[in-house]
């Protein structure tokens, strides 16, 4: 039984992290239309970023500082922010699909950093020993797991609120203008500009908080956990569950986590031993079926974007039902 | 503002798209509170002018004052805020907001539109919305789509939606606005509420400057008429002096003209 507890923990945990970066793209795609197609750079600036900071002194590399918590904390959040506002001054200016290359291309070569540079990031053996928050007040491992998954799931919640107001109010509004037809919206007087460097670098701080989040769970980071796979994760999860609805976001997260985890163990599990070593390339095909498949035939994920309806019936003269 | 002071002067407002000059050294004034017409045969530079006094282009060559101010190579973001808006010859709805939101977007300087407004000040966004919502409202009833105000853009007739331009156009509090072909496309019926609100709006102190091809709706409301041909202006004058011209009606207008 509590080994049950403490996997769907385990599971939890990491839907909910994952939740939370899709909530970041969504605040990008779903209401901005830009198409970020680098999420793994920005979840891997936040986990590095953190580790860095909050992480043991390391002899061979420049960091770890060993600072408090809320430290690393915050430092992995402004990484990914920062990133996301050098990359957003110079390739916000492009269309859909060149953004989506050009940010692709940037968490390719961010990884390639995080690979390379020995000296700052340890290399592909990557960084350990990130001090897990709050473990000393926990007497065993399975408590300390629940109370993790605890944290996570009110950070969930407080991102979940937060983006909720943002969306609801003139700032979504003008937001999902911006997405519609940024030529109209200028021609309203919007600044699409700024708005759009302020939506990418706030997504993209949102889904740093998920890295931060990421490398406090496994105390450990390395350029294999901002591979490319990872965007596309990202991307089926806010697919799946519904591009522009926040609860589509993290609904699509748990689902799309599931399935992959379920994937994974079922063919490790009862598949053939020369089918097991294909685990991995199974999955990717699995991930770029679902994305694939939803897109052809309901593009509007499984919870669709709610257009939203004015509630002032009682002014009107009866009439004012008009539906669509 | 003097009644002899224009609204809107171009001078020598040129814009080449390679060696094309679209428009090719236009001067011209706009006066307030008139209807001003453009018009010209297709790929007159008509649309191109229309960027460029909105800001959407910015000239090769010559300036543009609004109200007294050079506005020259300003964005289309500020030029709204200095009261000038625009409708578009192919409209551009947000199709997948409502009819309301598209209004209610127009309005600059709401505080709910910034990041720190909207978390934080949720009692005076609330405030600024719901008097937003009366004169949406309001205007919408004004241009006969009050039914239609939950309705996603994307989902109204063409004519509607050239209606629902204009709505959003006014909900900045416009002392100008470009019309670029108002009545293309829309059944005789609308068109009839169209021309009549544009006529009621002109009344209460609106100044338009409309691009139409209906030579009827030109002669009959518009005051002056400037007709461009090649990027430039080729006539300019009342209704009458219009029909008198033979010649500008033969060269640049076709036959069949009312
Ligand atoms: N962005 C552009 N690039 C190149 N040529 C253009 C562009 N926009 C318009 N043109 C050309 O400029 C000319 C004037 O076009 P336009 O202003 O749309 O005419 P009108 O609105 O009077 O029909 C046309 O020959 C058109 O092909
Ligand atoms: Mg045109």
């Amino acid at each position: 039984m509590i080994g049950v507890i403490s996997y769907l923990a385990f599971f939890g945990t990491v839907a909910a992290i994952l939740a939370i970066a899709v909530l970041g793209l969504n605040l990008q795609w779903g209401n901005t239309g830009l198409f970020n197609g680098g999420v793994a750079a920005f979840f891997g600036a936040g986990a590095y970023g953190a580790m860095m900071l909050g992480g043991p002194a390391d002899p061979q590399q420049l960091g770890g500082f060993a600072l408090p918590y809320p430290i690393a904390f915050a430092g992995g959040i402004g990484l990914a922010a920062l990133v996301a506002w050098a990359v957003g001054l110079l390739t916000l200016r492009l269309r859909h699909d060149y953004l989506a290359i050009a940010t692709f291309g940037v968490a390719v070569a961010l990884e390639a950093v995080a690979r390379n540079a020995e000296w700052l990031t340890g290399g592909a053996k990557g960084m350990r020993g990130f001090p897990r928050p709050f473990e000393g007040l926990f007497a065993d491992q399975f408590t300390y797991n629940l109370a993790f998954l605890g944290f996570v799931v009110i950070i969930l919640i407080a991102v979940y609120a937060g983006l909720e107001r943002l969306v609801r109010s003139p700032y979504g509004r003008v937001l999902r203008a911006i997405r519609e037809d940024e030529v109209a919206a200028r021609a309203l007087g919007k600044n699409a500009t700024r708005l759009r460097l302020e939506a990418f670098v706030l997504g993209s701080a949102i889904i740093g908080v998920a890295g931060v989040l990421y490398v406090s769970f496994y105390a450990f980071i390395s350029p294999q956990d901002m591979a490319p796979i990872l965007t596309f994760q990202i991307w089926a999860m806010l697919i799946v569950g519904g591009a522009g609805n926040n609860r589509g976001a993290v609904l699509g997260a748990f689902l799309i986590w599931g399935a992959w985890t379920s994937s994974g163990f079922l063919l490790s599990k009862f598949a053939p031993t020369a089918v097991q070593i294909y685990t991995g390339p199974i999955q990717y095909i699995m991930i770029g079926s679902v994305i694939v498949g939803m897109l052809l035939w309901r593009p509007q994920g499984l919870l669709p974007e709610r257009i939203e309806r004015t509630k002032t019936g009682n002014e009107a003269p009866g009439e004012n039902a008009s539906q669509g | 503002m003097s009644d002899n002071q224009p609204m809107l002067s171009t001078s020598n407002l040129t814009c080449a798209f390679g060696v094309l000059r679209a428009v090719d050294g236009v001067s011209l004034d706009i006066r307030p509170g008139t209807m001003t017409g453009l018009i010209g045969p297709n790929g007159a530079g008509k649309t191109t002018f229309f960027n460029l006094l909105a800001g959407a282009l910015k000239p090769t060559e010559g300036r543009v004052h609004f109200n007294g101010v050079d506005v020259t190579g300003m964005s289309p973001d500020r030029l709204f805020h200095l009261g000038l808006a625009r409708t578009f010859q192919i409209p551009r709805p947000f199709r997948r907001l409502s009819v309301l939101e598209n209004l209610l977007l127009a309005p600059p300087k709401q505080s709910g539109e910034t990041l720190t407004g909207a978390i934080f000040q949720r009692g005076r966004m609330a405030r600024e919305e719901r008097a937003l919502r009366d004169k949406a409202m309001g205007i919408l009833d004004f241009m006969t789509l009050a039914d239609l105000a939950d309705q996603p853009a994307g989902k109204i007739s063409g004519g509607q939606t050239k209606l629902l331009e204009l709505a959003r156009a006014l909900m900045g509090e416009p002392s100008l606005i470009l019309l670029d072909e108002p009545a293309a496309g829309v059944n005789p019926s609308l068109t009839n509420v169209l021309i009549d609100r544009i006529k009621e709006l002109n009344r209460q102190g609106m100044t338009f400057f409309i691009i139409e091809h209906d030579m009827d709706f030109v002669m009959r409301h518009c005051a002056p008429i400037i007709a461009l041909a090649e990027g430039r202006v080729v006539f300019e004058g009342t209704a009458q002096d219009a029909q008198a011209d033979a010649g500008l009606l033969d060269a640049y207008l076709g036959t069949g003209v009312a």
